[in-house]
């Protein structure tokens, strides 16, 4: 992972606040550096309130409150899954006549997640989001090979993210995807260990404990190994490498 | 600027020939890294060149004889060691690398800049502003009013920044009165000479990498790191291992630096270079114009490839001559750089190929797709939509005397390309143009250059696919919905392949025209 280098020199003396279904606003709160932060994000802000209020099935277990040093926050997300294949390219994240939305203006930031991988086959019968809806239902999607090839556009992690997406877990990652998803902040990238879309359907409920690298399918009751997301883990949670940088002092704190 | 650096006044005596031996280039630029003067990472003028591609007086100096190199890097390392000031970089290393080009456009420009404002303050400035580059080329010709309000947030951004390179349009109405406005932001790069040896480029579009092409470091990435390098002027990269694809071979008069690189990406599959990065050597590879070099290098994203690079000689210098007043210096892969794996193709034996719907690694001869009925064919893009491009595709309107039998969409990337078009003879056609040879094949009158249809694009973008058609291209990607219908075929192929194709009505391989 390509911050890690300049993650592991950074003193972090950041504490976490514990709660279950716990929003982000509310979690900054409790750090006097990065609740200044939060609010000043218009965007990270509106993702994590949203995530939180209008997807109920998306749990965010945050890691105990540890009075010295913290080293990850955890998370674990549950809800339904969305299943799609190979190669899901940036065209079917989000088609390229809708890249007039700018990801950092509020607005059109909501309007992207409403497009959110609606670039899908009309073979994809179930959509990711339902006609009339602007968010999806499923907060988990589950992928095959190379997801997010094709394009830098960072509509695409931003699509999903704002669309209530919490996490992708794909057997691998386009390069420049998996990067725009922790620059931003917006979805967690994690890679399965095995092929996990070929025995997930659409529908199922699963949980994601990224702590014990391990994806649930309730459903089915099966569990599957994902790869440990690493350094990548805290600043998807922070909310992106800016909101990162000034939470752990790398960058001063406006 | 440098007077000269330590190594080539160390090694390399003056020099006016460019006619060196592939073997002293090498040995040349493995002993530049030897020198330890604070002055190594200060750049030649254009002129010292020569100097320091020119053959070295020990040329069978070894570096363990010397001491004076320690471990043995390609080009793509050497570039980022020099640009992270570092002496040695290993593949796996994340470092600091100090950005000499930011590029950004119209659909990634305005998020971009959003979060510059946001993360820097709202007064907060470029950290230089003759080293972003800013190019108006997606969403241009469309009356779309959200892409049009971003072209202004760009313009607002420069004036207040005083961005020295924006290639700006106002008027939509006819491109040609719009003397700064360029097009392809990739193409209008290299055409203004932004494109350098030895640099680093970063842009907000994956087919920055056809700037690999002039062996530069060039990448692409997304707006969160475009805002930063906007603030910061560097971002911490990861150095990515090297496949080294040596091509071989007198290239046969059939074939395009497209059937090359889909011929690699089909070796390898769309992920088959993802995070590293691919450099093509080989006496084919040196025997191609910067054009057909820069098709080479524009896809090796569609390999899932962070970079391409391809060594800079004497037809790179001679490109950038009058382009650039800035200093360069190349760089070169030592003999003992390590490479993750090496790919040998002889290019006399390859066929015309095509990328069938709808993965660019999907890979088949173009005469085994001759019954593939096709709806229209396009040429165009920073891909297929060069000088070069339409130079080939002419040739086989002109050899075949024939009229398309489908729709032929033609779209010049940029301002010069669409110039050439209108004013360069085409070798053997009695001084007529390319676009007089199209108009008499019957093809559609060259549109104005943008990105256009390549990737969709707003619902008013000139030949974008609102049908579900089977189209002949010469683009860069045929994913479900690329260039605008969910349910559209793509073929990707060369320009030879796609004029062949347009006057046939079929996928159709060039030889049916050109032999």
């Amino acid at each position: 992972m390509a911050f890690s280098s300049a993650t592991a020199t950074v003193s972090q003396n950041l504490t976490f606040a514990s709660s279950n279904k716990l929003s982000f606003s509310h979690s900054s709160s409790s750090s006097s550096t990065s609740s200044f932060n939060f609010l000043s994000f218009p965007s990270f802000q509106s993702k994590f309130c949203k995530t939180i209020i209008s997807s109920p099935q998306i749990t965010r277990a945050h890691a105990p409150p540890s009075p010295s040093t913290t080293t990850t926050a955890t998370s674990s997300f549950h809800g339904l899954c969305y299943v799609v294949g190979d190669n899901i390219d940036t065209d079917q994240i989000i088609p390229a006549e809708h890249l007039t939305l700018v990801p950092s203006n509020p607005d059109e930031y909501q309007k992207l997640g409403s497009f959110a991988l609606i670039g899908l086959p009309d073979s994809y019968a179930v959509r990711f989001i339902d006609s009339g809806e602007t968010k999806t239902k499923y907060s988990i999607i589950i992928a095959g090979d190379n997801f997010g090839c094709g394009s830098s556009r960072e509509h695409a992690p931003v699509a999903l993210g704002a669309s209530g997406a919490a996490a992708v877990i794909a057997e691998s990652y386009a390069r420049i995807f998996f990067r725009n998803s922790v620059a931003t902040g917006e979805v967690y990238p994690v890679e399965s260990e095995t092929r996990i879309c070929e025995e997930c359907r659409t529908g199922d409920v699963v949980t994601v404990e990224l702590e014990e690298n391990r994806l649930i399918n309730h459903t089915t009751g099966k569990e599957y190994k994902l790869k440990p997301i690493g350094d990548a883990g805290p600043v998807i949670e922070a909310g992106g490498i800016f909101a990162y940088a000034r939470k752990t002092g790398m960058i001063p704190t406006r | 600027m440098p007077q000269t650096s330590m190594a080539s006044s160390l090694v390399a005596p003056p020099s006016t020939s460019f006619f060196h031996t592939k073997k002293d280039l090498n040995l040349s630029a493995f002993s530049s890294s030897s020198s330890s003067s604070s002055q190594r990472y200060q750049k030649h003028a254009s002129r010292k060149i020569c100097c320091s591609v020119s053959a070295p007086q020990q040329t069978q100096r070894q570096p363990s004889t010397t001491g004076s190199v320690k471990t043995a890097m390609t080009m793509t390392e050497k570039i980022l060691a020099r640009a992270s000031q570092k002496e040695q970089v290993t593949p796996g290393d994340n470092i600091w690398v100090n950005v000499d080009i930011l590029m950004t456009h119209d659909v990634c420009g305005p998020g971009s800049i959003g979060i510059f404002k946001n993360e820097f303050g709202k007064d907060a400035k470029v950290w230089d502003r003759e080293k972003v580059v800013i190019i108006p080329d997606h969403y241009i010709f469309t009356s779309d009013e959200r892409a049009n309000r971003n072209v202004d947030i760009l313009r607002d951004f420069c004036n207040e920044q005083n961005i020295k390179y924006f290639y700006d349009i106002k008027d939509l109405s006819n491109f040609k009165v719009n003397p700064d406005y360029k097009g392809v932001c990739h193409i209008a790069l290299a055409q203004e000479g932004h494109c350098r040896p030895g640099e680093v480029l970063l842009g907000t579009d994956s087919h920055t990498c056809t700037a690999g092409a002039f062996g530069q470091f060039a990448t692409g990435i997304g707006n969160t790191d475009a805002g930063f390098v906007l603030g910061a002027g560097k971002l911490l990269l990861k150095v990515p291992p090297t496949l080294r694809f040596v091509m071989d071979g007198e290239m046969p008069n059939y074939l395009l630096a497209k059937d090359l690189i889909l011929q690699i990406i089909g070796e390898i599959s769309v992920a088959g270079a993802t995070y590293k990065s691919m450099e093509f050597v080989g006496s084919t590879v040196e025997s191609l114009n910067m054009e057909e070099r820069m098709t080479l290098c524009n896809m090796v994203v569609e390999a899932g490839g962070k970079n391409g690079v391809i060594p800079p000689d004497s037809i790179t210098y001679k490109y950038l001559e009058g382009k650039t007043s800035v200093p360069y210096e190349p760089v070169y892969s030592d003999h003992q750089a390590r490479f993750l794996s090496e790919y040998r193709f002889d290019v006399s034996k390859l066929e015309p190929l095509v990328a069938k719907p709808h993965s660019p690694d999907n890979r088949a001869l173009a005469r085994e797709c001759k019954d593939v009925k096709i709806n229209r064919v396009y040429i165009g893009s920073c891909t297929g939509g060069k000088t070069e491009d339409f130079m080939a595709a002419a040739k086989v309107f002109l050899a075949s005397g024939k009229k398309v039998k489908v729709p032929t969409f033609l779209v010049p990337a940029t301002q010069k390309v669409w110039m050439d078009v209108y004013s360069l003879p085409v070798p053997g056609s009695g001084g007529k143009t390319c676009s007089q040879i199209f108009e008499e094949a019957g093809c559609d009158t060259p549109a104005s250059p943008s990105c256009g249809a390549c990737l969709g694009g707003p619902k008013d973008t000139y030949a974008r696919m609102n049908e579900p058609q089977v189209c002949v291209s010469t683009t860069n990607r045929n994913f479900p919905g690329r260039m605008g219908h969910r349910e559209g075929e793509i073929y990707l192929a060369s320009p030879y392949t796609a004029a062949a194709s347009a006057l046939t009505g079929y996928v159709t391989d060039p030889r049916e025209f050109l032999q």
